[in-house]
């Protein structure tokens, strides 16, 4: 398998044999150990030292099901320490087929504000992939969604494509990499962390990849792989969030705005209480009724990227039923409505669309938001002025720059104590001090205030690998040190994190994904052996955080969470330092 | 006594009539349980995976008091 490194002072490529050390990792393992490896701790995270590390997962580009997923990495320039973040997209699959185990963009123009293309091919006479670059200023300063249908245009309706918009052309933390969705639509993000500020700061527009004649992923135990991916399947079909028409098809992620705001752990007008009045008219269920309204038929969800069982996407559609944007997800719904106190689906839509095609990360625009309103810079409910605001940061005006600088910094230049943040990035979509587990998880994660990191909502909310009271701190510590190991190795896998649904729940659906694993590597890891190696991850995270200067002072919770108790349970953050520190203390 | 349920998500056809997220009015014998008011509204048990009284979430045989708001839900998942 290929390390591909593009050298983005010169525009060149260079292809280097993955070394032995590398040949179990996938995905954020490759991602996070590559970082780790070579990438000063205390380097300008949008300087010439760091690097964006791109690598497919374990199984990506295979048969298995739900599997195609990229995950990016880099010093992040919103939080100062490590980040990963995946996205569904066929581009992961381009980049498994060539046998790319790792794309590293290093270095960067003499000049700044040029940028390029990067076109990467399969050369099938010389065996290996290729890469030629075109200048793509022509690009820059344009709406996503205007630029990806010209790349189709001039490439080909089969090429995978990767880019960062606007935001990330200001260099803003809040700048995601955007990449194709099944229309050829920019709609799939790595969001969290501003890695589109990294990829912008090389001079780096667009990957664009087309895998003709590649030769696919190379599967050591091709029986062993087969009996695996069966195992999964089967457990995705079978489990009632992920099968055809169950949960998550039916509603998509959306679904969650009424549970929690029935737990009262839906933050809402910037984490102010736990229940949102309009809840009901902005969740999954309305998005479901409002496309049958307006389509005059049932609408169920699509894949976000070849090979998904799951399908759990949904589009918004306008009153005379064109599209207004995909996907809105929980996290955009959220933060985009009952974090601003919003509750028209069509302005959260718009949101959506603009957050698109400027490049932004949906959640961290929505805490930024929410800080925003906190100041008074416009009202809680102003959808109006909250768009305006977004086309500000797409314009990159004095107050555009100050919200694309993420949540922490807004608080700052704002002057509010409000903040919900931690480590710089905004919080997601669950409210701490109504769900204690996942408070924990976004304290102590390497990747800063992130719910996917450990989701310990599964068992606290969701009634998924057991029932856990929300409210309850005690034990909690343990749990989301669970979660974050055992997440970091599905992040390896290229799996959609969703199959952790019926993978926590239906034990031959586990085994599945490590027969799987083993399949494509040769390897006879067991289901006990996942933990031990998403915490060989962690560690290597942590490490390159402390590094960083960032260390267990900063794996806490905003202050305001341990004073102000939040309604309707009128609880504060009552997890205690010591259990804090105890989650990586006795990884 | 009078229970206050709302049913979401694969559920809600158990209450035709009830807009999304309007409460539903059951009359309840005291002492009735969460298993009750499913059987009251025709939810098999089986179908109903998360329970909340009054926000927290609760096993199937807690008693309900008067009053009590009660939100159900069916197996969903997201992130």
């Amino acid at each position: 398998m290929w390390i591909l490194r593009l050298n983005m002072a010169d525009r060149t490529y260079r292809l280097e044999e993955a070394p032995a050390a590398y040949t179990r990792l996938g995905g954020r393992g490759m991602t996070s150990t590559l970082v780790y490896d070579e990438v000063d701790p205390q380097c300008h995270p949008l300087g010439p030292n760091n690097k964006l590390v791109f690598a497919p997962g374990i199984v990506t580009g295979t048969t298995a099901p739900s599997s195609a997923r990229i995950s990016a990495g880099a010093k992040s320039p919103l939080t100062g320490g490590i980040k990963e973040s995946n996205a569904g997209t066929s581009w992961a699959q381009h980049l498994a087929a060539m046998r790319i185990k790792a794309l590293v963009v290093e270095g960067q123009p003499a000049e700044q504000g040029h940028y390029w293309l990067a076109y990467l091919t399969w050369d099938v006479p010389a065996a290996r992939p290729k890469v030629e670059f075109f200048p793509a200023d022509e690009y820059a300063g344009r709406d996503l969604y205007q630029v990806f249908p010209e790349v189709y245009k001039r490439f080909g309706a089969k090429v995978a494509v990767a880019a960062c918009g606007l935001a990330a052309e200001h260099g803003y933390g809040n700048a995601g990499i955007a990449f194709n969705d099944r229309k050829d639509a920019p709609t799939r993000y790595s969001g969290r962390g501003g890695l589109g500020a990294v990829m912008a700061s090389k001079g780096l527009k667009f990957i664009v990849s087309d895998n003709a004649g590649a030769p696919g992923v190379e599967v050591a135990n091709k029986a062993l792989f087969d009996q695996g991916r069966k195992k999964l399947a089967e457990a995705i079909r079978e489990h009632a969030i992920t099968k055809p028409q169950g949960g998550l098809n039916s509603y998509g992620t959306a679904v969650l705005i009424n549970i929690l705001n029935e737990a009262g752990g839906l933050p809402t007008r910037n984490f102010s209480s736990g229940r949102f009045e309009g809840a009901a008219r902005i969740a999954g269920e309305s998005i479901f009724e409002g496309n049958k309204q307006r389509l005059g038929k049932e609408l169920y969800n699509h894949a976000c990227s070849p090979g998904c069982i799951i399908q759990c996407s949904n589009t918004w559609h306008a009153a005379d039923g064109s599209e207004i944007a995909s996907c809105i997800e929980y996290e955009s719904d959220w933060a985009l409505g009952a974090n601003l106190g919003i509750d028209s689906l069509d302005d959260i839509a718009e949101m959506v669309r603009l957050c698109n095609a400027y490049g932004l990360d949906t959640i961290e625009t929505g805490a930024t938001l929410g800080v925003a309103m906190q100041a008074g810079v416009v009202a809680f409910g102003d959808a109006k002025g909250a768009i305006g605001l977004i086309h500000e940061m797409g314009r990159g005006t004095p107050m555009g720059r100050i919200l694309g600088g993420g949540t922490g910094l807004a608080g700052k230049a704002l002057g509010v104590t409000r903040v919900p943040e931690v480590k710089g990035q905004g919080m997601p979509a669950y409210e701490p001090r109504a769900v204690k587990g996942i408070g924990i998880t976004y304290a102590t994660t390497t990747m800063g205030a992130d719910h996917t990191a450990g989701y310990t909502i599964a068992p606290e909310i969701l009634g998924v690998s057991g029932k856990l009271d929300a409210l309850t701190p005690e034990g909690k510590a343990a749990l989301s040190r669970a979660f974050q190991a055992t997440t970091a190795f599905i992040d390896s896998t290229g799996h959609c994190l969703f199959i952790a649904f019926p993978i926590l729940d239906i034990a031959s659906g586990f085994e599945g994904m490590v027969e799987e694993v083993n399949g494509v590597l040769g390897t006879s890891w067991t289901g006990d052996d996942v933990p031990r190696l998403g915490g060989e991850i962690l560690k290597k995270e942590r490490a390159f955080n402390e590094a960083a200067g960032i260390g267990k002072a900063q794996d806490r919770m905003p202050e305001f969470m341990r004073y102000e108790p939040l309604p309707p349970h009128n609880q504060v953050f009552d997890v205690p330092d010591s259990a804090l520190d105890s989650v990586f203390g006795e990884l | 006594m009078l229970i206050h349920v709302r049913l979401f998500a694969m559920l809600r056809h158990y209450l035709p009539q009830a807009e999304l997220g309007t409460f539903t009015a059951v009359e309840l014998p005291e002492g009735a349980t969460v298993v009750d008011l499913l059987a009251q509204l025709g939810v098999p048990a089986a179908e109903a995976k998360v329970v909340f009284v009054n926000g927290r979430t609760r096993p199937l045989d807690w008693a309900l008091a008067p009053g009590d708001e009660v939100g159900v839900f069916p197996p969903i998942g997201g992130g």
